[in-house]
């Protein structure tokens, strides 16, 4: 043997972040990022419309939109990049040269899913300070600041949504994940209706297929604060702390799902 | 004797169709075993397992039934990934990624420092021919040829124990394969145990001690390939080319040596003689009868005959 004990290999902490940096220059180097120009434009373009057309509501108004348009350009990511994040590396074989080295498939999802995260926080930075000089300009003062609460927020419901493409990408096509995870968002943004439902049917089989589905579906709505950023709202330290709590619980169990599934993958 | 790759019982059946019900038997009972320090070669036509055996060794797929181990570890356990290297069939990598900075990715993912990245990258990459020019240029302008060298330099990255290489001179033109050649004969001086595919027979010859042959995902032949071929019977040859001279003459002379052929041509003759030491009598009576030398040629005829015997 030629040099037994050569090599030790990374920590697992090393090979997530390694993976992760490379998801991320990857969403760079195809120009993921460039929605932000889309972006900042769309929220110029209204600021300077609202300013001449309405008086007094400008402010009120760009926090609405901005942060509508935030949440519709995050999702889009969570949702597109997030369902090809591991379909395009087992499509493409590059998977192949990734599991004859000492790397886990847990290791790789994480750190798949963790690379997403990060162009996501980016692209809300950017796209929360975009808002926020658009206020600014229209003259909203402390709102400007304030909409902070509501884009952490946001940031979490991304991150719950891209572990939800990620897990459905595990086991279906790259298309009918894209599918089921815009469901998903959408019925997660009415689970409170979803309850309030299942409280009007009669039928007991039907009451408990809405009751499980809202236990099993994200309540997203628990993260929409937007209305409330409008007025110059802040969320309080309970509902902030109960909302990164719940996120981290899901991302967990559905991360740990996705795991499960993708260790018994044969990559053909 | 103690084995680097054990492989028992192994078979694996592809599930295809719209519900994965019909099953395709690629690999049907494998056992095999391979020594350290050697090239082995992996054998077999088109479609014969020897893709899907290597999957399984690498983890990338799941046996049917069998076990396998590398190092004397299960291939289920990757940490022993460490001590161990692949280069894809048609090797593809992220196509947004210049070659050095893939090298560099993966060097990080074995937990290397910088100047250690660095240093294993120019090296590999020298190693394995690719022009340097090339190095800065993303993966997604390469050909397959270049992309095949930097397959093979990426599965040396980690000085590994055992390399397997699927089909490693596809792609590559007549200077590639010879530099590759050269490449693996040097990874066995150094003690490096190669495990590879390939189709191209004289490849084989130049570098395997001891070879497998699969047919129709079962094990045809296995052992040394000098002893396979003798013992089947399949005698290495020699083929003599010479000109002028009155063949007639010569044809008599040479029917006395056992087992040679005589084949007249325009101006000359091709003969064809089974033992070493029968060149030199066939010489002789070449000058005797006026003719000169042009060739004598080793015949590869064997191993092509024998390949063609095991996998038809
Ligand atoms: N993904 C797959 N799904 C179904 N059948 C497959 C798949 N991959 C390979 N096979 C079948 O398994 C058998 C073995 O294929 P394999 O790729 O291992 O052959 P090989 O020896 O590597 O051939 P080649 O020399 O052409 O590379 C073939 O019959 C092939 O049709
Ligand atoms: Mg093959």
């Amino acid at each position: 043997m030629a040099n037994p004990n050569a090599v030790s290999g990374a920590s697992t902490f090393k090979i997530i972040s390694t993976i992760a940096r490379n998801t991320f220059r990857e969403a760079v180097r195809d120009r993921v990022l460039y929605n932000l120009v889309i972006f900042v434009l769309l929220i110029t373009a209204s600021a300077i419309f609202l300013g001449e057309l309405t008086a007094g509501h400008e402010a009120r108004t760009i926090v609405n939109l901005g942060l509508g348009a935030m949440l519709v350009f995050g999702a889009f990511i969570s949702i597109f990049v997030g369902v090809s994040l591991v379909s395009k590396e087992i499509e493409r074989r590059t998977i192949y040269a990734i599991f004859s080295k000492p790397i886990g498939r847990g290791e790789f999802i994480v750190g798949k899913y963790l690379g997403l995260c990060l162009t996501l926080l980016v692209n809300v930075l950017v796209m929360g300070i975009g808002v926020s000089l658009a206020i600014l300009a229209v003259g909203g003062g402390s709102l400007a600041l304030t909409i902070w609460g509501a884009i952490a927020l946001l940031y979490l419901e991304l991150a719950i949504l891209t572990a939800v493409a990620i897990l459905f990408s595990s086991f279906s096509s790259p298309a009918l994940s894209a599918l089921l995870t815009f469901f998903v968002f959408i019925i997660g943004n009415f689970t409170q209706s979803l309850k309030d439902f299942a409280l009007t049917i009669g039928s007991s089989s039907g009451k408990l297929f809405f009751d499980v589905l809202y236990i099993i579906l994200p309540n997203l709505s628990f993260y929409s604060f937007r209305t409330n950023a409008a007025h110059g709202e802040l969320p309080s330290a309970a509902l902030l702390g109960g909302a990164f709590l719940y996120a981290m619980v899901y991302i967990g169990i559905l991360l740990t799902v996705t795991i499960l599934i993708f260790k018994r993958r044969n990559f053909k | 004797m103690s084995y680097i790759i054990e492989i028992e019982n192994l078979s694996k059946d592809y599930e295809v169709g719209f519900w994965k019900k019909k099953k395709v038997r690629a690999l049907d009972d494998l056992t095999l075993n391979v020594e350290a320090g050697q090239i082995f070669g992996f054998l077999g036509g088109n479609g014969a397992g020897k893709t899907t055996t290597i999957k399984i060794l690498m983890s990338l797929m799941f046996p049917t039934t069998g076990t396998a181990r590398i190092l004397g570890s299960d291939i289920s356990d990757f940490k022993m990934h460490s001590r161990i290297g692949y280069c894809p069939e048609n090797p593809y990598f992220y196509d947004y990624l210049k070659a050095r900075e893939l090298m560099n990715y993966f060097g990080e993912l074995f937990g290397f420092d910088a100047a250690k990245r660095n240093r294993k990258t120019e090296e590999l990459l020298t190693k394995v021919g690719l022009d340097e020019k090339d190095w800065n240029k993303q993966l997604r302008k390469f050909s397959k040829g270049m992309l095949q060298r930097v397959g093979l330099a990426q599965s040396l990255i980690n000085e590994p124990e055992i390399v397997f290489l699927d089909e490693p001179m596809s792609g590559l033109d007549p200077i590639g394969r010879r530099e590759i050649r050269e490449l693996i004969a040097e990874l066995r001086e150094q003690g490096t145990t190669v495990f590879m595919s390939t189709h191209i027979l004289s490849d084989i010859e130049a570098l395997c001690d001891n070879v497998a042959i699969l047919r129709g995902g079962k094990l045809a032949a296995t052992g040394n390939l000098h002893e396979l071929l003798t013992d089947s019977g399949e005698k290495q040859s020699f083929e003599i080319t010479i000109k002028g001279g009155a063949a007639e003459n010569l044809k008599d002379s040479i029917a006395g040596i056992a087992g040679a052929i005589f084949a007249a041509k325009p101006n000359g003759a091709n003969i064809n003689v089974l033992d070493e030491n029968d060149i030199e009598k066939v010489l002789h009576a070449t000058r005797e009868a006026g003719g000169s030398l042009v060739s004598v040629q080793p015949v590869r005829q064997s191993l092509e005959e024998f390949f063609v015997k095991q996998t038809e």
